[in-house]
């Protein structure tokens, strides 16, 4: 993509912010869909309706919410630390978005081919702990302390089970780079490294119930890692009225809101590459029964972003099934029970990598 | 270690069964009732608005009397014998203008203890329960259907009478004396 409008344009500026557009897009109509979708999910699960009055099924309710937004006053109280206060929003989107960068939405749909992709999208995800420590500390709030602190105990303690799921499939599979790993996984969705890998063999057999326990920690510990119900004590509403962005107003609060939906998707992403195949259709390509080569790049996308909406919309379902876990009872999950299957999932996969 | 386990399995387990209830939710029909388009059918005693058909009212004030909290005012004016008033729909025939007929539902508590003593029937529950005014002032409804002009009329055609009654009393009470003994004599 970048190398096309590189081509294209001659500049190096032009085309990468062409490029930056993108995500940028995609990340804004996850906001704007996802508020929606979250109220429309959580509404249908207690047999409510939803919003329903602006606009048709209303749609717009979304919108209406950002023009609101955009027209707040920027309040900011006189007790804050200025600098980090407003520098804190921005970092928490801009760690948000950059994992970005990475993640390839089709085969030529791709910001940064990097051979480090997944290394590279652990680091810059946990970039965000930062902004949410600068948000808690700088707002001179108890409550904004407290969720901050307590977004930072998670998020750093969720990051090793993910790490070491990671690991064992970087192990089993020989690269970081997100698009070789994807590709890895074409054709069919028995190919997908859920169902063992593309290499038909015994190994493949044997493989799957390692790589079901590795996708299950997984899902939970991202889960846990952009603050998601059951996992969202940072942002407890009932114990800490917003959390760390309890100072924060109109934009800037909209920022917070708009990187907690960029991160569901971006680790919703991440799972899906990771898992199940990424950007591959699970049926083969239109494009190749049809002879139209131009079209699977199209279809890789509408597959990539399918996935992604998927476990955004399991990430929305077990937010309204599940109540809040206690602080200990998170750090139990993560320390006795995650890390251990962790290791445990770690050391067998390596040992059938072997063979 | 087969408490760690079964700790494990529990969890998934549970977490499970949870998933499975929400999403059969996902399915059910919202029981939300979209209040301004679809309403409830009211229950058959149900006590709203008062309503009074003026045209049964026979001015006798029990409802006033009757009420707790002193929201209706009935004022009314006694007719001139020649005025026809015409009957209630109960065949009550009707003796008094109702001048001013008034309920203050800011008052009223919607005891229903009014509507029990008139004898007409002519005040009742309606089904009307979204009133609700800016002003307090709108929520003084007036039931009566003289316009003040004519209240002030009949007010005026009573006082007349009255005067005219008054004055042939008075004449009446002046005269008869001299002629109290040619009646007597003329019996």
């Amino acid at each position: 993509m970048y190398q096309y409008f590189y081509e294209l344009t001659g500049s190096v500026i032009i085309s990468t912010l062409i490029t930056a557009i993108f995500p940028l897009v995609n990340v804004l109509l996850v906001a704007l869909i996802g508020v929606y979708l979250e109220r429309k999910v959580s509404a249908w699960m207690q047999d409510r309706v939803g919003p329903n009055r602006t606009g048709p099924f209303g749609l717009f309710q979304t919108i209406a919410d950002f023009l609101k937004m955009l027209q707040k006053e920027d309040a900011v109280s006189s007790e804050v630390d200025k600098k980090l206060y407003n520098i804190a929003p921005v970092l928490v989107f801009a760690g948000s978005f950059a994992v970005y960068a990475v993640i390839p939405f089709s085969s030529k749909l791709i910001g940064s081919e990097i051979e480090v992709g997944l290394f590279y999208a652990l680091a810059v995800s946990s970039f965000v702990v930062a902004g949410i420590l600068m948000a808690g500390w700088s707002s001179n709030n108890k409550y904004s302390l407290l969720g901050a602190m307590r977004s930072a105990a998670q998020i750093v303690s969720y990051e090793i089970p993910t790490a070491l799921v990671v690991l064992g499939m970087v192990m089993l599979l020989g690269t970081l780079s997100l698009t070789k790993i994807s590709d890895m996984q074409t054709a069919y969705f028995w190919n997908w490294n859920i169902f063992g890998g593309p290499e038909l063999s015994v190994t493949k057999f044997i493989l799957i119930p390692f790589m079901l326990v590795g996708f299950v920690i997984m899902f939970i510990s991202t889960l846990a890692e952009v603050n998601r119900t059951p996992f969202d004590i940072p942002e407890a509403e009932s114990e800490l009225v917003a959390g760390y962005f309890t100072e924060y107003c109109g934009m800037k609060w909209a920022m917070f809101m708009l990187s907690e939906y960029g991160n569901m998707f971006a680790v919703s992403a991440i799972v899906s590459i990771l898992f199940f195949g990424g950007y591959q259709s699970p049926f083969g390509y239109l494009g190749n029964t049809l002879g139209l080569h131009w079209l699977i790049p199209y279809e890789q996308a509408f597959w990539f972003i399918f996935k992604g909406w998927f476990f955004i919309f399991v990430q929305m379902w077990l937010r309204w099934t599940l109540p809040r876990l206690r602080v200990d009872q998170l750090m139990t999950v993560c320390w006795k029970y995650l890390i251990p299957y962790a290791f445990v999932n770690l050391i067998v996969i390596g040992i059938i990598s072997l063979f | 270690m087969k408490e760690y386990l079964k700790n494990t399995w529990l969890g998934i387990y549970t977490v499970l069964v949870g998933m499975k209830i929400t999403f059969k939710h996902l399915f059910t029909p919202p029981v939300t009732i979209q209040y301004p388009e679809v309403k409830l059918k009211l229950p058959e005693r149900e006590r709203n608005r008062l309503y009074v058909n003026i045209d049964d009212c026979i001015g006798c004030d029990q409802c006033a009397r009757a009420c707790p909290v002193n929201c209706i005012t009935v004022d009314t004016v006694k007719s001139v014998p020649g005025e026809d008033l015409g009957v209630t729909s109960n065949g009550k025939k009707k003796a008094l203008w109702v001048t001013n007929f008034t309920i203050d539902f800011a008052k009223c508590c919607y005891c229903q203890l009014c509507v029990f003593p008139c004898p007409t029937e002519c005040i009742y529950m309606t089904d009307v329960f979204e009133f609700s005014t800016y002003e307090r002032k709108d929520l003084l409804y007036q039931f009566s259907n003289l316009t003040p002009e004519e209240a002030e009329q009949k007010k005026l055609n009573y006082a007349k009478f009255q005067a005219e009654k008054e004055a042939q009393k008075a004449a009446a009470a002046a005269a008869p004396k001299p002629e109290a003994p040619s009646q007597n004599n003329t019996n």
